[in-house]
């Protein structure tokens, strides 16, 4: 992409452009957290528990005196991992089953759509979760799992759609009629015909992922402490809520950004892939 | 022996009837004209010939060999040739690859090779088919329909077929351009020694490139003769009636 396209699609969308730059300061501060956090997140201070923000501690500390700004983030790195582990294990997961039911069709389709997704689609998601981490005990792993567990079938749904619809396409009955194998055809001839509303899924999936999260942590069933993370914060902060609304408004305002910055990539994303209005930003 | 023989041919969706009993044969280096109206069964029989359903009954065999029942790796071999053209140049070919992709991809499948060897076939194909190296890297949609049935006919011919079933190549292309078409046709079977299974609704394009008609109507063959029994002297009444619905098309 050039430069030229860049401020072109700058002009076009900006709120792609926001979601981005947000995105990746995200991305930034879960990657460079030890050098960016002007403290130990876990460090407890309770001779300046519960003090408002300052030049000292910008967003202010918590009733245990740790830096909030450091924990969020250190906060972004847990939200950031569990959200790109959840939707790269639902997505693998939906790609294949949804996959393998579209393409098959018949009695796999059956097995897998009527039985398998119907009776996860009936359960919902963060229930699932909950019961799943309440089974299992919480930990980062668990709580990767437990949400994959109930997110994977939006994806196998969406997927096994776009496949039923693309298999029939006669580029595809073309590629057989050439000899192509099964895998040859799903990998070169349909994935990538339906990768598009998937990746917009998987964008707007992410920013599910961190709600969920932070639900979880809330409830004290996400990362056990000391680990940083937004939901626990927020959990944390419940019984200062009037007397620090520091506490509550800096990790809420963390994960409202991310989450929105997610949904505006989707929304970008969704724009850019789509060939008609790709026409129109001039790719 | 007939290159290829279909006898007796039958497909049944639920209680719809789409092909019934239709037989034909086709020698090596003729074209079989198969005409009729939408929704005749054409496309259905070009399907059970290339193996791609199975008929509720009767049989295709190539060369001697039956193609149906057999599971689709047993039909690998065969598909080096006998190759389909499809009606819509637009929904054949893979909006996501590149032209040299697309023309090359029955040479990977079958015969693996270098990429470079891959490139230099690519571009004598699209030559034959009278394109030339600039679409190579270029995606289908930069194609007019016409470019793009080329590139159609350019990856059946890449394994060196010797039969190609041409399902309507030109219906959606405009006159001019289908012209053109059809003569590409007719000038690659002479240079490749192809048999056409060639089927259409247009009854003068079928006269112009067919050694034999056999008219279809409903699923049935009403009739079936060499293209001047046909042409100058149809029996049945519907083969007159489709013979004076189209307009003569003069192809240069």
């Amino acid at each position: 992409m050039t430069a030229d396209s860049i401020t072109n699609t700058a002009r076009r969308q900006p709120l792609a452009i926001l979601g981005l730059a947000l995105l990746a300061l995200f991305f930034v501060l879960a990657v460079f957290a030890p050098l960016l956090a002007p403290d130990n997140p876990a460090a407890i201070d309770l001779t300046h528990r519960l003090a408002a923000p300052s030049a000292a501690h910008w967003f202010g500390t918590d009733e245990l005196g740790r830096d909030i700004l450091s924990r969020i983030i250190f906060g972004a790195r847990l939200s950031l991992t569990v959200a790109v582990s959840v939707v790269g294990l639902s997505l693998s997961l939906g790609l294949i089953l949804g996959g393998l039911a579209g393409f098959y069709g018949g009695v796999i389709d059956t097995l897998l759509n009527i039985f398998l997704m119907n009776a996860f689609l009936a359960l919902p998601g963060i229930l699932l979760a909950i019961a799943f981490v309440a089974f299992l005990g919480p930990g980062l792993v668990n709580l990767v799992l437990a949400l994959s567990i109930g997110g994977w079938v939006g994806y196998a749904r969406l997927v096994r759609g776009q496949v039923l619809a693309v298999r029939e396409r006669e580029f595809v009955e073309a590629a057989r009629a050439l000899g192509a194998s099964d895998l040859r055809i799903f990998l070169r001839h349909i994935l990538p015909n339906i990768l598009q509303p998937v990746i917009v899924q998987a964008a707007i999936g992410m920013a599910g992922a961190v709600l969920a999260e932070a639900t979880l942590s809330f409830l004290g069933l996400g990362v056990p402490p000391p680990t940083a993370s937004w939901g626990s914060m927020l959990n944390d902060a419940r019984s200062h809520l009037f007397d620090s609304p520091h506490m509550v408004v800096f990790p809420a305002i963390a994960v409202m950004l991310c989450v929105l910055s997610f949904n505006f990539l989707g929304d970008a994303l969704r724009d850019y892939l789509d060939p008609r209005t790709r026409m129109s930003i001039g790719l | 022996m007939p290159l290829l023989e279909a006898t007796r041919l039958t497909k049944d969706y639920g209680e719809v009837r789409v092909v019934d009993d239709v037989s034909f044969v086709i020698h090596r280096g003729e074209t079989l004209g198969l005409v009729g109206e939408s929704g005749s069964g054409k496309s259905t029989i070009a399907r059970m010939v290339l193996g791609l359903i199975e008929p509720s009954s009767g049989s295709v065999s190539f060369d001697g060999a039956s193609i149906t029942g057999m599971p689709q790796s047993r039909l690998r071999p065969l598909r080096r040739r006998i190759q389909p053209v499809f009606q819509d140049p637009y929904a054949a070919l893979n909006p996501r690859m590149r032209v040299l992709d697309i023309v090359t991809e029955p040479l990977v499948i079958h015969e693996g090779g270098s990429r470079a060897r891959h490139r230099l076939k690519a571009s004598e194909l699209l030559r034959s088919v009278g394109l030339d190296d600039s679409a190579l890297p270029r995606y289908p949609h930069e194609f007019s329909g016409g470019q793009r049935q080329r590139i159609n006919i350019a990856r059946a011919l890449a394994l060196r077929p010797e039969m190609l079933v041409l399902d309507e190549p030109i219906s959606a292309l405009d006159v001019s351009v289908g012209a053109q078409v059809v003569n590409l046709l007719r000038d690659l079977q002479r240079d490749f020694q192809l048999t056409y299974l060639f089927i259409s609704h247009s009854m003068p394009l079928v006269r112009y490139l067919s050694t034999n008609i056999a008219v279809l109507r409903h699923g049935r063959l009403v009739e079936m003769g060499t293209r001047d029994e046909i042409c100058d002297a149809p029996r049945e009444l519907y083969t007159q009636t489709l013979i004076a619905a189209t307009p003569e098309l003069r192809l240069a």
